[in-house]
């Protein structure tokens, strides 16, 4: 294998590495997050809600529930082992040896890929003895959770880069992330929404992850699955040119 | 004709107001022990770090074996082996495990015979399956100069790595160097233990405020700075000027020595001079009086 081929792989392997052994918090622990939402919100909605004609309310919120878990995790992994990495100062061990900044990128992003998917799986997993999921469209579903997990991958490369303490990184994450990701339709169908607020919702990039990942288990959706693909990789590209930018730059790893 | 092992051209760098290197001009050649000396807040770790890519020098030339550390930077990275000042560690992972993660960053696979001898040899064998969070400082420290070997890199920088250190451990250390200087490695060692650096480096640079003060063989700092001397304490101490010697206030005059040969004659010409010597020692150059006289005058 090539020597810099080996180097990225290392650095993936260490990161996977990084979550898998305390998998009982990174994995384990959101897992079990989303089966408390899906116990509550199924047993009170269940019987009150159908949504897209037919289809029970906790079948709808599954998918939603196992995205909103991919996304959260895609971003935590990246985000904090950078802050852990450049507040212990080990990151030198990252900087020191000959990894270019595109290696170092795609090794935290596929690693926060891979963690959003475990997650993801897991949640899809405990969910199945609540309800009976369709999958019409597998390829859609992979489709927005591997683009879903790269988005959040680089949004946590960058937040991980630029935070200089904890507080700063739980800022971006509970300001930014955990609204974004809560107000995207993981709840709700955004046409049982006001004008006003569907058109809110059409601003918010997450709010395309989660419909176009649900069309995948349904074969039904809010939006075109394709324009939602369309927002989602033009979303990607913009994050991920900005992350390479910055890595590129060294901005606050290579003072 | 083989390139220096480092070598540094105009180097600038500020952060803020602050002018880290002004203008530094440094060659290192090939298997030399190199000693670069400076108080707190002279430049050392900021060289270091703008050779090893974790700083972005605002100007210069900088390289390592030949390669740009910027342009060539992979080839300048795997030729190079740096000891942090800070005791840093990853948590997540045994003592081996970092090890084979580190040869895996720089593009080795299946290290473990180096990795065992270099164990070995820092005395770390039985803690290889220890996590970091388990070892005491020295041995982390330890840890720290296994991390630097593991891709065999023919230059080595070690940034201050005997700071917080036990006696027995730094010999060992040192001990565990030198052999790699032997064996061809080229050392770079920042210290402010100077009696360290004058121990083990051929030749030394001392920087102040970003800038190269000194820079010649150990040997010729200490005659160059700092003479022998010979203090003695007289029967008449008012000769001692008249002879060439300063009085102390303790009445000890002290005579500057550039090297034995002049101690008969200065003897000869305090006879001369009717003076008759009490007591009497020799002063030996040390590094510390040249870094002393060196920052004094720069």
């Amino acid at each position: 294998m090539h020597e810099r081929l080996v180097g990225f792989r290392t650095l993936l392997q260490k990161e996977v590495l990084r979550f898998w052994k305390v998998s009982f918090q990174t994995v384990g622990a959101p897992v079990l997050n989303a089966l408390l939402y899906l116990l509550i919100f199924s047993h009170v909605l269940d019987r009150h809600v159908t949504v897209y004609g037919d289809v029970a309310y906790t079948a709808f919120l599954v998918p939603g529930l196992v995205m909103m878990s991919l996304l959260q995790n895609a971003f935590a992994n990246s985000s904090s082992s950078l802050i852990q990495s450049k507040i212990t100062g080990n990151i030198i061990f990252v900087l020191l040896p000959p990894l270019s900044y595109r290696e170092f990128y795609a090794a935290y992003v596929i690693a926060s890929v891979l963690r959003g998917l475990f997650v993801g799986v897991g949640v899809l997993i405990v969910s199945f003895p609540f309800v009976d999921l369709p999958m019409a469209a597998p390829g859609w579903i992979f489709a927005f959770g591997l683009m879903g997990g790269a988005i959040l991958g680089s949004l946590g490369v960058i937040a991980g880069i630029w935070a200089d303490k904890f507080d700063q990184l739980a800022g971006f994450q509970n300001f930014l992330i955990m609204p974004l990701t809560m107000l995207s339709g993981v709840f709700y169908s955004i046409h049982s929404l006001p004008a006003f607020w569907q058109k809110v919702s059409h601003i918010n990039p997450f709010f395309f992850m989660i419909d176009g990942f649900r069309y995948g288990f349904f074969g039904q959706s809010d939006v075109s699955p394709w324009l939602s693909l369309a927002v989602v990789s033009l979303c990607f590209v913009f994050l991920a040119v900005l992350t390479l930018a910055m890595l590129a730059r060294g901005y606050k790893l290579r003072a | 004709m083989n390139p220096p092992a480092i070598r540094v051209v105009a180097a600038s760098k500020r952060y803020g107001s602050l002018q880290a290197l002004a203008g530094v001009d440094l060659e290192v050649a090939q298997g030399e022990f190199f000693g670069l000396l400076g108080p707190n807040g002279a430049g050392k770790t900021t060289l270091i770090s703008a050779l090893s890519g974790l700083a972005r020098p605002d100007g210069g030339v900088f390289e390592i074996m030949g390669y740009n550390v910027v342009s060539d930077y992979r080839k300048a990275r795997r030729n190079l082996g740096v000891v942090p000042q800070e005791l840093v560690f990853d948590p997540f992972f045994s003592v081996r495990e970092l090890l084979r993660i580190q040869s895996g960053y720089f593009g080795i696979r299946n290290n473990d015979d180096w990795i065992d001898e270099i164990l070995e040899n820092l005395d770390l064998t039985a803690k290889a399956g220890a996590n970091m969070r388990m070892l005491s400082g020295g041995m982390k420290r330890r840890v720290l100069v296994a991390q630097a070997l593991v891709h065999r890199p023919p230059v080595i920088v070690l940034d201050e790595p005997t700071a917080g250190v036990d006696v027995e451990l730094r010999q060992g250390l040192w001990q565990f160097i030198r052999k790699l200087n032997r064996d061809g490695h080229t050392i770079v060692l920042t210290t402010h233990y100077l009696e360290e650096a004058e121990a083990l480096c051929g030749r030394i640079a001392m920087l102040k405020s970003g800038k190269v003060v000194a820079l010649d063989t150990t040997e010729n700092l200490l005659r160059r700075f700092a003479s022998h001397s010979l203090a003695v304490r007289l029967d008449r101490p008012e000769l001692a000027a008249a002879t060439g010697g300063v009085l102390a206030a303790n009445g000890w005059a002290e005579f500057p020595l550039d090297r034995y040969d002049d101690l008969e004659p200065l003897l000869a010409r305090l006879r001369e001079a009717g003076a008759k010597i009490l007591e009497m020692r020799v002063g030996e150059a040390d590094l510390e009086r040249v870094f002393v006289e060196v920052m004094s005058r720069a």
